[in-house]
């Protein structure tokens, strides 16, 4: 489902951000990617976004060459993506319906059916009475759930989420981290970026740690492994 | 802040292009009229025979510029002079001809300004005792009216690249302050069109009101130049006549809308697809 053979990112200052990193995911796998701060991976999820382009490597998504990729080609590569970020990225003057149902806009769903998916969505992530709320109106946790609900909503055979628990408390945090389980178990292939140590320990999932721009450890229902 | 300005400098080059289309096209129609009339008349030498006053007239006919020749014999003369000038004084000079000698050509032209050419030409032939030119007017009309058409050609470009440019600012500043919101739906895979869709028809709207304000006050203007002209010199009405405001909007109507779609279409397109890649 993702393959990375070889990828390697360097960024107009300094030294490479991805440094030669190969790695497969196989559809329907839940996998951690932990790491400090500065190894690489949210440049790893622009990479799989079409963000940017690996400076060397090729990237293969959903059978899709990323790395090839025209430019206008892109959107339609993207909308199989769900896409879930640590500050939400919500539009700020819509609602969380027309936020939800913009997804769906994109992909040119008949209005008839986004009047029925929304709300379905909504309450599967337990936000279906704040429909009307702008996100200001809403809690770290419930920004959270309406983002996720827009990845979900076109159902991608993909998600990735960037420390999607990076802004929430604990109790915020396992809530959308049983959601993205949930997700994955409908067959969703997930991808979580995250610090969250006791999570990762209790979840026991693939787990792979970066460091310094290349993968030090790739486990099987793995833990977190401490920096010291 | 910004659309305020685009609004108003795309109104100025519209309200400017309307005030010079208007005035061009009275010119236009003004001379026009007086080209119909009578632009050059012919003398003979005294004495002239009806034979070489026919060879002339053939030489004139054979000239471009020459749409229509009118032989007017001495008796024509006298007798429309009387007519004209005499009225129920004319029996005084009983059947004497003061204009005996004054039977001419008179000459209608197709284009004005081509009346010193002629005038020289027929001068220098053979029989011509004078030549007159009885249009002056017309073809200063004509040069007059091809400057301001010129300077206003000149001032309306220079504001339709203001305006493209003020456009194009306002809506580069949209798409700023938009940025992370832009971000967030491509990253969702909306398309560049669906992105870009907003900020053009941003900059239509703004052409489109820039357009009509100046239309709407260029009616009322007309419409009161119009009627303080034609009370304040009465006495020509006979020799002004102004086109009516919808002769003027017909064609500027169309054009200024189109033009003002135009240049909103234009600016906010081609900054919208500088500022959108990826
Ligand atoms: N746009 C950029 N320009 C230059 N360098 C960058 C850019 N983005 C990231 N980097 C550098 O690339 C390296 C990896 O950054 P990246 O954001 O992928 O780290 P990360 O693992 O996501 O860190 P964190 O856990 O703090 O989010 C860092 O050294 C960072 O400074
Ligand atoms: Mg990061």
């Amino acid at each position: 489902m993702i393959i990375l053979e070889d990828v390697k990112k360097t960024y107009s200052t300094g030294a490479p951000a991805l440094n030669n990193i190969s790695l497969h995911i196989e559809k329907g796998e839940f996998v951690f990617i932990v790491g400090d701060s500065g190894s690489g991976k949210s440049t790893l999820i622009k990479l799989l976004l079409r963000e940017l382009t690996p400076t060397s490597g090729r990237i293969i998504v959903n059978h899709t060459d990323v790395v090839k990729l025209r430019h206008r080609k892109i959107p339609r590569y993207r909308r199989g993506l769900g896409v879930v970020f640590q500050d939400f990225r919500l539009l700020k003057d819509r609602n969380v319906y027309e936020n939800v149902a913009f997804a769906q806009r994109v992909i040119a769903v008949p209005p008839r059916l986004i009047r029925k998916n929304v709300p379905s969505v909504l309450s599967l992530v337990g936000l279906a009475e704040k429909y009307k709320s702008k996100p200001r109106e809403l809690s770290g946790g419930e920004q959270q759930r309406v983002a996720l609900a827009r990845a979900i909503i076109n159902d991608p055979p993909i998600l990735l989420a960037d420390e999607p628990t990076g802004n929430l408390d604990p109790k915020n945090s396992w809530e959308i981290m049983k959601l993205l389980d949930q997700i994955n178990h409908g067959g969703t292939t997930v991808l979580v970026v995250t610090h969250n140590r006791e999570i990762v320990n209790a979840m026991r999932k693939r787990v792979i740690t970066m460091k310094k721009g290349v993968i030090v450890s790739d486990q099987k229902k793995g833990g977190y492994i401490d920096e010291d | 802040m910004f659309s305020l300005a685009t609004v108003a400098t795309i109104s100025a080059c519209v309200f400017l292009f309307g005030l010079f289309y208007s005035v061009v096209l009275n010119f236009s129609n003004i001379v026009r009229q007086a080209q119909s009339g009578v632009a050059v008349t012919v003398f003979f030498d005294e004495g002239i025979s009806d034979e070489e006053i026919q060879r002339i007239g053939e030489e004139i006919g054979k000239r471009a510029e020459v749409s229509k020749l009118v032989f007017v014999s001495a008796e024509e003369a006298w007798e429309s002079f009387k007519r004209e000038n005499l009225g129920d004084y004319v029996d005084s000079f009983g059947d004497d001809n003061p204009l005996a000698e004054d039977s001419n050509y008179e000459i209608y032209m197709n284009d004005i300004s081509m009346q010193e050419n002629l005038v020289e030409y027929l001068e220098s032939l053979e029989g011509v005792r004078q030549v007159h030119k009885s249009a002056m007017v017309a073809t200063m009309l004509t040069s007059v009216n091809m400057l301001i058409g010129y300077v206003s050609m000149g001032i309306i470009l220079i504001l339709l690249a203001v305006s493209i440019f003020l456009i194009s600012n306002t809506v580069a500043i949209g798409i700023t302050v938009r940025r992370e919101e832009i971000g967030i739906m491509k990253l969702i895979g909306a398309t560049d069109f669906v992105v870009r869709a907003p900020f053009v028809f941003e900059g239509i709207i703004l052409g489109l009101i820039g357009a009509s304000l100046p239309l709407i006050a260029i009616y009322f203007i007309y419409l009161r130049v119009i009627e303080y002209l034609s009370e304040r010199f009465a006495i020509l009405n006979s020799l002004l006549q102004f086109l009516s405001i919808q002769e003027i909007f017909s064609t500027l109507v169309p054009v200024a809308l189109i033009l003002g779609v135009g240049i909103g279409f234009l600016g906010s397109f081609t900054t919208a697809r500088k500022h959108l890649r990826v």
